[in-house]
């Protein structure tokens, strides 16, 4: 008998870690030339659509009886606030100066108002005290007190109001905006205000009676100078009438309205009032007024102190939001997912898929990989092509003369990375569908029909605005509000917060969660598949 | 054996076709995805205010329009029907076999365009059929009522006929399109994003494009929104094309998408 040893090949066995895996996904990835064509149309789509949009509009303007101008010279301006964002700031403000910490302290005894006629059509409306108008209040009217910097549009404040149909409220710099007492205000039914200043922090309380008081709200006013103006204010926006059923159509604004409300109590200031319209509220001087007889105060306004959001009408009608630099990311998207359908399905079409799982048995840890490389590669994708359409797009339209409604550097950051996320998410989603269908045209298919076309039925005015809106909440294409860069101000109604306008309807991390729940349930699918079935 | 005459060539391709189980689920899938979108559309949209708040004037609803919503997904799936017509034998290998079997490409092509055209056009009647039905049950209970001054979408009137007979047309030409687009570039998956990119990629651009004279040149020349002009029953004067122009573009690029890849087809190897 011999003994014979068994066969030992000579060659080391390889390491079949998940790095091993991961380098060999991306070595099939980056050796494809289609492929990397594919990520640099993503690209180009992606920003240049973007650019395309900056760059192909060009305003021009003619000032009054003065030479015609184009670009830049047609910026238009808005009133801006402690923040940089472009705000509304007219009212009436009766009003004394405050040296140092201080405090007010009134009663809201009534509140009535004006309203064009029911029947008004646009452009038909005089100043409300001229007559033709009918008894009634904008839900959003306010009156109550201020604390403010200056006389100045834009300056800082805070204030203390009662809202007509939205109850009391304390709202500060443009933006800020606390609920207080709900109900609104009649005789039978007051409410008191005040506001205490200590140095720049001010402190807004409600009471229903006077005795028993709460406090709103408490915000810090960075730099508030020693002298301020303190007082009563009233003030009552325009009245609009929302197109509401399709993406598309604007609001119509139908003329100015007007509050007018009672004050007495008034306590915690000295006498020497003295009357005054802040701004020239809607181009119409002269709408406010007040009377003093006794402890009663009767304040009329009209105006607003709010922010001016993108699609509010007039100069930000014309203005710019960085989602339109980004309308090409659901091409880019279309791009990016053909490459990670492909990227799976080609196995199949070739039969690669066989060798990849005779090296590499465990099949689920092969598609983890292949999402690993083609998120980080759309990730990277999404990020350049983002970066490029904001900060560009940025820069062409401002020589052109057109407004960007600002965000802030950290917002245009999250709108980067979110795009970038977005790209990433929809990258797995579709290595996913094509795991499962195993058909390239199909998967993609699939991905369009999933992403891309609920997008553009919510941007475009292709489907009633609601049924837009669930679109964005419920597919895949809830992704998009990672793109969110403005903020929605329930205190500002005259405007359709639309997707057209860069407004989703459900928040970044929402709409995140929604797409990446999507992307979980196909992968894991896809991975139960792939060990049922035969390679 | 003689070489492959025309009709052989046709009944060559309505076998291949016929005899793939996913060409009929496309076909119920196409349609039944129009109907479904065109009713979940009709059923979101509702005008709730008075006769005065919900007038034509006041609304700018377009019944048809609204009830032919779902051609917007529909052509998706027409499309993929078209592209894997083309596209699985290129992925399959199956194309050298055709082309041994006729050595004259552009009688393949013509073949092919053919058996394309008439399976569009069944998915096409069956989506649009159901999608006019839809609306004529959803629309009247949300608003857009006779009372309210619209007209019930019907096909024995004169507008409403030529936005069904024009969303049918319009399905059958997208199928076109993208027959042409893949014969020219032979990967379905590609095929498929090309074509998909080419019908949205003009609208969302005129949508958000602040120029309005770029923005209404775009929806002159863009393949899907000059051809969906076909739909339009109201405010005709507002449109950038009147709705056998636009559809005229929409033929225009099949033929050019056409006649490229019969061009690319009849040069190159399979």
């Amino acid at each position: 008998m011999i003994a014979t040893a068994p066969y030992q090949s000579p060659v080391r066995p390889g390491r079949d870690g998940f790095a091993q895996l991961l380098r060999a996904e991306w070595t099939k990835f980056r050796t494809v030339r289609g492929w990397l064509i594919g990520l640099a149309v993503g690209v180009v789509v992606m920003a240049g659509l973007g650019l395309f949009t900056a760059s192909a509009s060009q305003t021009s303007c003619q000032a009054q009886g003065g030479p015609a101008q184009s670009g830049a010279a047609c910026m238009p301006s808005f009133t801006l606030g402690p923040g940089g964002e472009p705000v509304t700031d007219s009212f009436y403000f009766v009003h004394q100066p405050l040296t140092g910490d201080g405090s007010i302290t009134v009663r809201v005894t009534s509140m009535t108002g004006l309203l064009p006629p029911a029947n008004a059509q646009l452009g038909s409306v005089g100043p409300p005290s001229t007559g033709d108008t009918r008894p009634g209040l904008y839900p959003w009217a306010k009156a109550g007190i201020i604390i403010k910097e200056n006389l100045n549009q834009g300056s800082a404040y805070a204030a203390m109001m009662v809202a007509a149909g939205n109850g009391v409220r304390m709202q500060w710099n443009y933006t800020g905006d606390t609920p207080g007492l709900p109900g609104a205000v009649t005789p039978a039914n007051p409410r008191w205000l005040r506001l205490t200043r200590s140095g720049d922090v001010i402190t807004g309380y409600d009471s229903a009676d006077g005795t028993h008081w709460t406090q709103v709200g408490s915000v810090t006013l960075s730099g508030l100078p020693s002298a301020v103006q303190i007082g009563l204010f009233a003030a009552s926006p325009q009245y609009t009438i929302k197109g509401r059923a399709f993406a598309g159509t604007s609001t119509i604004g139908l003329g100015p309205t007007q509050v007018t409300a009672r004050f007495d109590n008034v306590s915690g200031v000295g006498g020497g009032w003295t009357g005054e319209d802040v701004g020239r509220p809607l181009d119409y001087n002269g709408f406010g007024d007040y009377h003093q007889a006794g402890g009663q105060f009767t304040v009329t306004g009209t105006g607003d102190i709010a922010p001016v959001p993108e699609g509010h009408g007039g100069g930000a009608d014309s203005a710019l939001t960085v989602n339109e630099y980004l309308v090409g990311t659901f091409a880019g998207l279309i791009a990016l997912g053909v490459v990670a359908a492909l990227f799976i399905t080609a196995e199949y079409r070739r039969s690669l898929i066989r060798v990849t799982f005779a090296a590499s048995p465990r099949r689920g840890r092969v598609l983890i990989a292949k999402a690993v490389v083609v998120a980080a590669v759309s990730f990277v994708v999404g990020v350049i092509a983002a970066a490029v359409a904001v900060l560009a797009g940025t820069a062409i339209s401002h020589s052109r003369g057109y407004y960007v409604f600002p965000v802030s550097g950290a917002a245009e950051v999250k709108v980067i990375i979110g795009t970038g996320l977005f790209a990433a998410v929809a990258a797995v989603l579709a290595l996913g569908v094509g795991a499962i269908v195993r058909r390239g045209a199909a998967a993609v298919a699939i991905i369009v029909v999933a992403i891309a076309v609920p997008m553009f039925l919510a941007i475009s005015s292709a489907v009633p605005l609601a049924a837009g809106d669930w679109l964005l909440r419920l597919t895949p294409a809830a992704g998009i509000a990672l793109q969110q860069a403005y903020t929605q101000y329930g205190q500002v109604t005259d405007v359709i917060y639309s997707p057209l306008s860069g407004y989703y309807p459900l928040s970044a991390w929402a709409g995140f969660l929604v797409m990446g729940g999507w992307a979980a349930v196909v992968l894991g699918f896809a991975a139960y598949l792939l060990r049922r079935r035969d390679a | 054996m003689t070489e492959a005459t025309a009709p052989d060539a046709l009944h060559a391709e309505w076998t291949k076709l016929r005899t793939l189980a996913s060409t009929w689920w496309l076909l119920l899938v196409a349609a039944a995805f129009t109907v479904a979108v065109s009713a979940a559309v009709a059923a979101a949209y509702r005008c709730s205010g008075g006769p005065a708040a919900c007038a034509p004037t006041a609304t700018g609803a377009d019944p048809a329009k609204i009830s032919l919503s779902g051609v917007y997904l529909g052509q998706v799936i027409v499309a993929l029907l078209a592209v894997l017509a083309v596209g699985g034998e290129y992925g399959t290998g199956m194309i050298r076999v055709t082309l041994a079997a006729t050595p004259r490409r552009l009688i393949v092509l013509a073949a092919k365009t053919v058996v394309v055209t008439g399976w569009a056009l069944a998915a096409a009647l069956a989506g649009v059929l159901g999608s006019l039905l839809a609306g004529r049950l959803i629309l009247p209970g949300h608003g857009l009522s006779v009372a309210n001054g619209y007209v019930v979408p019907s096909l024995l009137n004169g507008p409403d006929l030529r936005a069904f007979c024009g969303s049918v047309l319009y399905l059958v030409l997208i199928g076109l399109l993208a027959l042409g687009v893949t014969t020219a570039v032979r990967d379905s998956g590609v095929a498929i994003g090309l074509v998909l990119s080419l019908l949205f990629l003009f609208t969302i651009v005129a949508a958000v494009i602040p120029n309005q004279d770029i923005a209404r040149h775009l929806q002159q020349i863009a393949p899907m929104t000059a051809g969906l002009e076909i739909q339009a029953t109201e405010g005709l004067s507002t449109l950038p094309l009147t709705p056998w122009q636009g559809l005229g573009v929409l033929a225009l690029w099949a033929a050019g998408a056409l006649i490229l890849g019969g061009l690319v087809f009849r040069l190159r190897d399979a």
